[in-house]
């Protein structure tokens, strides 16, 4: 035989992980700089297919990252760069403790500072890879720029979070790409389809943050130098394409609107004018003014059959889509000092509407509330003092609504006091057999062009499958009794009894042929179930469980709204007597 | 290397202070105590020392000298004040060394350069904008410059809010009571939502989120730190999974609705065996009987107290006899009904009475005791008693209704299955030793082989030349019952773990299907004669009748389909069906349960 015995471990799959500890030896860094490394460069543990292969035949739980990945690494510039920052701490602490500040000053002024260009480039190589992965960013720096400028970060880096949002939303209004918004519990989300990529972003309520004492800000400040650079970049290259200039400028004509002779006193004038640009009150001004874009139409190819539809839907879409994007167009908004002024002069705005609110909320407004022609007012109190003729006054949601639902919903629910009809998720998709809340199935009425009176109709039907149900229910009570009656005979039979004899006129028996056939397949796919194999039955039962469950869930829903509606119908009628 | 690096680091630092330092000050008395460091510090160049030193010595005396030869009256003179002066102080002509190069400063500044030559000390670095400028990284796109390896995974999104993360969220998305508290009982990381579904009626009302940071965190946290795994998600239509089987409707005739129940039974009915006529029914219940039934009208014919819980009955399979045997405590009863032709029971009555020749070798050692029975008992049909050990469990016929087998389970003891031979009167047992607890035993249709069930396995001895041939690994916990074939080359065997297993003798001692139907133990198997029918009883309450074709090709293998699962025994104490058997002839099914009953399955 002959021949070196095979070592285990040696090959296959353990030769393609290793321990998040080996790694770090490996690269000779220390914890922290594996972890910002990790972060920066975006790598992240793998789970292996075998676990106990790949730990050496140990079960101990360990973090496996792959072997490439670590190599990968070790060859990055960035990597004697935290080396050179290490040094420089040395330095500067011994420069402190020996009291030597001229020391101090020139080891500070020589501080070593790294870019995080080529990173971005390496991790997104196209630009589209680099959208696709700008949720987080975008979160995170909303994030940061609602931070006190203490304490918690560097002011620069909130600074910059500022200014690159700013920048974000600015171009989603130039571009009008915002789609859906949701006011939730947590904050504000917004989807925005930015060339072609869907993007979701979620913004926090303006206010001031408990700093958690569990949350390691180390780790989310590597995050947001990274989220900074790549935002920048994709901002730079979003302007472009809008041919817009970059750093953005106001739109010169919109300078001079927002001119006031007081402005010193509000802010100094390298900061009003950023002031002014957050206000997103006003458009940006392009490298080549082009007053009205030329709207790229679809070209018409000549299709066939299955296409055509396609094609066909697909132009619907568009033009559905036209008629969102301008859905606010020739309104005037004015924001109450009361409502979120940023969220809803950046939703109005992407619509095309005209925005403004009172000078001493923020800077950037551009009409009074005097103005006669303004249309709607967005108020959040329960009464105004003085009212306007010839405007409405509705509560913040129907901005978010009407955006929602692709229309101008009645303003109506939504006047002031009124009680609120429930916001809606745009984001959830009804599938086959999910529970539609009635407010959605109204709100698709009326994109659907029908009058709101579709209520009453839905409610006889409602009771229509109700008495289906009951029917159903009789006959089963009727085959139990049966059932009843001949036990009792049985009984009384076994007992020795002589039974009461009793002639009585025998019931016609009608059966549903449909039904029977039902339950005979019923009965054949359950004795087929029965023969399934041991694996397959487990998946089945695992996906039929799911499928349950989602039913289960949608029903209790239903009968939850149809309990609070009945209570609400009662209160009602008692409120009436 | 470092180390000269680092000496001469130093070396620069001082001398930068040093320069500084003649730049700055006139003062006098600063300038001393300036020196004085300088002095401290300098430690190390002795030369320049001295002459320092020497310096500095001459400058203290001139000055004290100076303050010393003043007269106290004299007013001050404020030479030293704020204000500009003209002239200068002192008169004392300039010294020559103001005039000539510094020698010193020549060295420190040939350092420097040195030191800027060599790329130790690096020019101030101008404040450079280029952190916060962007550019157009993406210019030039090459997609294939750095193609990511195909391991990589992109981190999953995170999933987008429903209705019940609203504000003002529809009133049945929010908690009840019960549902509230369920939330708080539950753990962080079982719960369904991460949050309570609140409802504002404005939204000036709705507060700050106070996890806000945490969830982004959290975000983080997985996006760095969460190990990734690609996990194949199965887009199976389940209906896919269900196996094609031919259709009940075209594998008729099988039982399919209950069509009598036999009632009379007072105790559990443990076992029932029918006719080879097909026209009687015997069963044997716990309540101390044993009954015979007319199958068509459900009518009991005739019951026989026999003083003891009936284990096992069986009829003789043999159809010009007309016995029964009774298995009741340790004892083995020979029936003798008289429910056939006359000639039948005549027949019947031959062999229970001609044998009495041959009693030689009946000794009183022999386990198993012989005897007739006389009086009241015989008026009721008993015949013959055959004395056991041990309580009997199980006894079952050969098909030629001569030979008898009889079971009586224990441990370590070699007399588990006795051979009785009625015509002679003889028993015997066949095995030296068993292996094991014997659950059953079944004798083989055709060729003269005995299978011996034990908890496990199932062994198939030759009778004639004594020995083993096969044993069958059953794969359950614990073997309930078993029957064969009518062809003998399959048997089935239920067990107390839920399962029936299916052996094609000719293929492998593996079990060739394993059915798990019941939801219990299962407590009886059979076979029909003559139709491909088997059925199981269970502890469930149901029986299952499946079409199980045998094909008389041996390269086709049987083809095994549940046809219908018969329900009507009522469960009491746990036990639900206890014994089950088929007609002789008809395509129909009896079945005991615990509930006192018997019913037929047509």
């Amino acid at each position: 035989m002959g021949g070196l015995q095979k070592k285990k471990f040696e090959r296959g799959s353990a030769t393609n992980y290793i321990t998040r500890n080996r790694a770090r030896k490996k690269l000779m860094l220390s914890l922290p700089d594996f972890r910002r490394l990790c972060i920066l460069k975006g790598i992240y543990p793998h789970e292996p297919k075998h676990k106990k292969k790949v730990n050496k035949g140990s079960t101990a739980p360990r973090t496996f990252y792959l072997l490439k990945d670590i190599r990968f690494l070790l060859h990055e510039p960035i990597v004697s760069k935290f080396r050179e920052y290490k040094i420089f701490v040395r330095k500067l602490k011994r420069a402190y403790g020996k009291t030597e500040w001229s020391a101090v000053e020139r080891l500070k002024e020589n501080k070593p500072t790294y870019k995080l260009d080529h990173i971005v480039k390496e991790r997104y190589p196209t630009f589209i890879d680099a959208l696709r992965d700008i949720d987080d960013a975008l979160c995170m720096c909303f994030l940061f720029s609602t931070f006190a400028r203490t304490g918690k970060c560097h002011v620069q880096t909130i600074q910059l979070c500022r200014r690159l949002t700013v920048e974000w939303m600015n171009y989603v209004i130039a571009s009008r790409a915002l789609r859906k918004v949701f006011l939730s519990i947590k904050g504000i989300y917004y989807q925005a389809e930015v060339m072609g990529q869907l993007i979701t972003w979620l913004v926090p309520y303006q206010f001031s943050h408990d700093h958690p004492t569990d949350v390691d800000y180390r780790v989310m400040a590597t995050f947001t130098e990274l989220y900074t650079t790549l935002l920048g970049f994709v901002n730079f290259r979003l302007y472009q394409s809008l041919n817009l200039v970059y750093p953005p400028k106001l739109d010169s004509k919109a300078e001079l609107d927002l001119k006031e002779e007081n402005e010193d006193d509000y802010a100094m004038s390298s900061e009003s004018y950023y002031e002014k640009l957050s206000a997103l009150s006003s458009s940006l001004a392009r490298v080549v003014s082009t007053e009205e874009e030329e709207e790229a139409k679809l070209d018409q190819f000549p299709v066939e059959g299955e296409d055509m539809d396609k094609m066909e839907a697909r132009e619907k879409e568009q033009k559905q889509l036209e008629v969102q994007k301008k859905i606010f167009e020739g309104l005037k908004f004015f924001i109450n000092r009361e409502v979120p002024r940023e969220s809803l002069a950046f939703v109005i705005r992407c619509f095309g509407g005209q925005v403004s609110w009172d000078k001493s909320v923020c800077i950037g407004s551009t009409y009074d509330v005097t103005d006669e022609t303004i249309t709607h007012q967005v108020v959040d109190r329960p009464n105004v003092d003085k009212q306007y003729m010839n405007r409405y006054y509705i509560q913040p949601q129907w901005v978010y609504d009407c955006v929602n639902a692709k229309i101008l919903l009645p303003v109506e629910d939504y006047f002031l006091g009124v009680t609120l009809p429930p916001h809606l998720s745009p984001f959830v998709e009804e599938k086959e057999g999910d529970y539609v809340p009635p407010e959605k199935l109204k709100i698709m009425a009326l994109q659907r062009g029908e009058q709101p009176d579709g209520e009453e109709e839905e409610e006889e039907e409602e009771e229509e499958e109700d008495d289906d149900e009951e029917e159903e229910e009789e006959e089963d009570e009727e085959e139990e009794a049966e059932e009843k009656n001949l036990k009792k005979m049985e009984k009384q039979k076994s007992q020795g009894k002589s039974l009461e004899v009793k002639v009585t006129p025998g019931k016609l028996k009608v059966e549903n042929p449909a039904r029977l056939e039902q339950e005979e397949q019923a009965e054949e796919k359950r004795l087929a179930i029965m023969m399934m194999k041991k694996k397959e039955k487990y998946l089945y039962d695992k996906i039929m469980f799911g499928k349950k469950r989602k039913v289960r869930e949608a029903n209790k829903l239903a009968a939850k709204r149809k309990a609070h509606d009945d209570a609400e119908k009662a209160k009602k009628k008692k409120a009436r007597k | 290397l470092s180390d000269s690096e680092d000496s001469v680091y130093s070396g620069l630092e001082d001398s930068g202070s040093d320069s500084e330092d003649d730049d700055e000050v006139v003062e006098e008395e600063e300038e001393e105590e300036e020196e004085e460091e300088e002095q401290q510090e300098d430690g190390s160049n002795p030369d320049e020392d001295k002459e320092d030193q020497s310096e500095q010595v001459y400058q203290t005396s001139a000055s004290v000298s100076k303050r010393m030869s003043l007269p106290l009256s004299q007013p001050t003179v404020e030479f030293f004040s704020k204000d500009v002066m003209i002239h200068p102080v002192t008169n004392r002509p300039a010294d020559k060394r103001s005039f000539i190069p510094s020698l010193i400063e020549k060295e420190k500044v040939s350092k420097l350069v040195h030191a800027i030559k060599m790329g130790w000390i690096k020019p101030r670095r101008v404040e450079d904008d280029s952190r916060g400028r962007f550019y157009d990284l993406w210019a030039s796109e090459s997609s294939s410059s750095l193609a990511k390896h195909k391991m990589h995974l992109p981190a999953p999104k995170i999933p987008l809010p429903g209705h019940e993360e609203s504000y003002n969220p529809p009133p049945e998305y929010m908690f009840t009571d019960e549902e509230r508290a369920l939330w708080e009982q539950q753990d962080p990381s079982d719960r369904r939502l991460p949050f309570v579904p609140r409802k504002y009626p404005g939204l000036r009302q709705v507060p700050a989120f106070s996890r806000f940071i945490h969830e982004r965190f959290e975000r983080c946290l997985d996006l760095y730190l969460c190990p990734r795994q690609r996990k194949m998600r199965v887009n199976v239509n389940p209906e896919d999974l269900i196996p094609k089987l031919p259709k009940p409707k075209d594998l008729q005739p099988f039982p399919t609705t209950q069509s009598l129940v036999y009632r009379g039974h007072s105790g559990l009915v443990r076992s029932i065996s029918v006719s080879p006529s097909g026209q009687w029914l015997v069963s044997g219940s716990d309540d101390g009987s044993v009954r015979l039934w007319e199958v068509c009208s459900s009518r009991c014919m005739k019951t026989v107290q026999v003083g003891g819980a009936v284990k096992s009955v069986a009829w003789n399979p043999n159809p010009s006899l007309c016995l029964v045997a009774v298995a009741v405590d340790s004892v083995v009863l020979i029936l003798s009904p008289a429910l056939a032709d006359k000639q039948v029971v005549s027949s019947s009555e031959r062999v229970l009475t001609a044998k009495e020749e041959e009693e030689g070798p009946s000794e009183g050692s022999q386990p198993v005791v012989w005897s007739e029975t006389e009086g009241e008992e015989l008026n009721q049909g008993i015949r013959l008693k055959i004395q056991h050990p041990k309580p009997v469990h199980q006894v079952t016929w050969h098909s030629k209704g001569d030979y008898l087998a009889s079971v009586m389970p224990e441990h370590s003891s070699h007399l588990q299955v006795f051979i009785h031979q009625l015509s002679r009167r003889r028993s015997q047992n066949p095995f030296r030793r068993n292996k094991g607890l014997v659950q059953a035993v079944a004798f083989h249709p055709i060729r003269p082989y005995f299978f011996v069930a034990t908890q496990r396995s199932v062994r198939i001895y030759n009778l004639v030349k004594q020995e083993m041939t096969k044993k069958l690994q059953a794969n359950s916990k614990w073997i309930s019952s078993i029957a064969v074939h009518s062809g003998g080359d399959h048997v089935i065997c239920g067990s107390y773990d839920c399962k029936l297993s299916w052996f094609d003798l000719d293929l492998s001692t593996k079990p060739y299907k394993m059915l798990r139907h019941h939801k219990k133990a299962v407590r009886s198997v059979a076979y029909h004669r003559g139709y491909p029918l088997f059925a199981s009883a269970s502890d469930d309450g149901s029986v299952i009748v499946c079409h199980g074709t045998v094909y008389n090709d041996l390269l086709q293998n049987p083809l095994i389909v549940p046809v219908k699962v018969l329900r009507g025994h009522a469960i009491t104490h746990d036990l639900g069906v206890l014994d089950v058997t088929f007609h002789p002839t008809q395509p129909w099914v009896f079945s005991s349960g615990a509930d006192a009953t018997i019913r037929l399955f047509t």
